[in-house]
């Protein structure tokens, strides 16, 4: 009975990544018709791979789905509008702040501006404005996650908010200095990360359900639209104060 | 051994990942909510296979996939492979790269059939919608949506055109098709835009992105460089309305198909 749950999960997991395999293969064999480079390794790591992803489906299921709609079921019914938001702010917040990802493009990102002649090259300078960029991304989030649970909440229209926030970008992508336009776009797309995901994902979900007069459908899901929206504002707005 | 160290370090990076996450639910529980948390062993079980799961898939990529990506981006943005000559070319031709599109657009769609974020989403909109938003259906609407993305991201470094003009012209795609739109697919197709990009695809775009600025003639990797992430988040946004506008429309020509017949 395990044995065949487990087995079913590594299939799943297989197919999953089968695309890449194929690509990978296709363009090396037929295109660039060279050999792979450590053959071993690579499918050692495919075979990781496999495993991580199946364990991983299998944890969303039992813990941080149930964790997410639990908790937003629990604040909703203690009815304390003040502490949901709190709650959805240091959500965004916290684990905006640790991101691996982010933290790799705002050192990038420094690098580039200071090799741009827009900063002083000195470490200082760097850490500062790196460490300045983090904080208006994580800002930005934890500000979409509290923006989006009033949204929830109140049962405003999602594509209303999404159209002034797009509005928003291209007035601040007028104004906002061209190196950091690129960094800005980008900086939206990466602040959402693997455990993130799924955690907001059942918190607006659970809230909606639990919300008299919300649907899951229409008023759970939005949360990590504003997650990604967000951030190209304020980063632009952090560029345009720096470098003014 | 080499292996086990790199391992624990991405477990313990993971770990580090997590750890607010738990303060803060902790916190809430014990201090705002004052309850005990339900079903507490199943959730830390949970949480472990969720902790080490990802840690595995990251050092499986880091092992695997990563290097081949870059080394692959590298070759097919190779000038001598592009052009068939070592003489160094000044002025880039967009129509040689062709390969590099497919390559895009290939290796989006890939990166996305298997990105964690994803496959959660689509997990919780399957289950929300009762199944008639399917899984799979989703997840390749998306991922042809980042294939397209990337691809027009690629021709866009190599042109040299700006970003902002893409991104514009997006939004008005996007504008316009809320209006039109089934209202409830709304939410998820813009969610969709912002799942799609995290751990696999990032890295590998990224490296594609950089590695052709550097050597397309005229780029600067600075300014050039980056972008894709932010074509690969909009389109989506763009595949999964028009999907569900498509099915829209099919079941209304259905209906009034079965009308028709009816009526005779």
């Amino acid at each position: 009975m395990i044995i065949s749950v487990i087995l079913k999960k590594l299939k799943n997991a297989f197919t999953d990544l089968l695309p890449i395999i194929l690509v990978i293969a296709f363009f090396q064999i037929i295109v660039l018709r060279q050999p792979l480079p450590q053959m071993g390794e690579v499918i050692f790591g495919a075979l990781l791979v496999v495993a991580g992803l199946s364990l991983f489906v299998q944890g969303l299921e039992m813990g941080l789905f149930p964790i997410g709609e639990t908790m937003a079921h629990a604040l909703a019914r203690k009815g304390s509008v003040f502490w949901l938001l709190v709650f959805a702010f240091a959500l965004g917040f916290s684990t905006t702040v640790a991101e691996p990802a982010l933290i790799a493009v705002a050192s990038e990102a420094a690098e580039i501006a200071s090799s741009g002649g827009l900063i002083d090259p000195g470490k200082a300078s760097l850490d500062q404005y790196a460490f300045g960029l983090r904080m208006s991304v994580a800002f930005s989030v934890g500000l979409a996650i509290l923006i989006g649970v009033m949204r929830i909440i109140r049962g405003w229209p999602l594509h209303y908010l999404i159209i002034g926030g797009y509005v928003l970008v291209m007035l601040m992508t007028v104004i906002a200095p061209k190196e950091i336009i690129g960094i800005a776009y980008d900086a939206g797309g990466v602040t959402t990360s693997t455990i993130t995901v799924p955690l907001v994902a059942a918190l607006g979900v659970g809230l909606a359900s639990s919300i008299r007069g919300r649907s899951p459908l229409v008023d759970g899901f939005g949360l990590i639209a504003f997650a990604s929206l967000l951030p190209m504002i304020f980063v632009m707005g952090y560029g345009f104060i720096v470098f003014g | 051994m080499e292996f086990i160290y790199s391992f624990s370090k991405i477990l313990l990076a993971t770990c580090i990942d997590v750890l607010p996450i738990i303060l803060l639910i902790a916190g809430f529980q014990l201090l705002v909510l004052r309850q005990p948390i339900p079903h507490l062993s199943r959730l830390i079980v949970g949480g472990v296979y969720v902790v080490i799961g990802l840690a595995l898939f990251l050092a499986g990529l880091e092992k695997a996939l990563f290097p081949l990506g870059k080394i692959m981006a590298a070759q097919l943005s190779d000038p001598v492979f592009i052009y068939g000559t070592e003489a160094i070319v000044t002025v880039s031709d967009w129509k040689a790269y062709g390969w590099v599109y497919l390559f895009a657009a290939m290796i989006g769609f890939a990166t996305t059939i298997a990105e964690p974020s994803l496959i959660a989403v689509a997990y919780k909109a399957s289950e929300v919608s009762a199944g008639t938003i399917s899984q799979w259906g989703l997840r390749i609407t998306v991922a042809i949506g980042v294939a397209f993305g990337i691809s027009l991201g690629t021709f866009r470094i190599i042109t040299g055109t700006p970003l902002y003009l893409y991104i514009f012209v997006g939004y008005m795609i996007v504008i316009v098709q809320t209006i039109f739109a089934p209202k409830s697919i709304i939410p998820l197709a813009y969610d969709s835009g912002g799942v799609t990009t995290s751990t696999v695809t990032v890295p590998l775009v990224a490296a594609l992105g950089l590695g052709l600025a550097a050597t397309v003639p005229g780029r600067n990797p600075a300014l050039d460089g980056f972008g894709l992430i932010a074509f690969a988040s909009l389109c989506p946004i763009i595949t999964v309305m028009g999907y569900a506008q498509l099915m829209h429309w099919f079941t209304k020509r259905k209906i009034k198909l079965m009308e028709k017949s009816n009526a005779l």
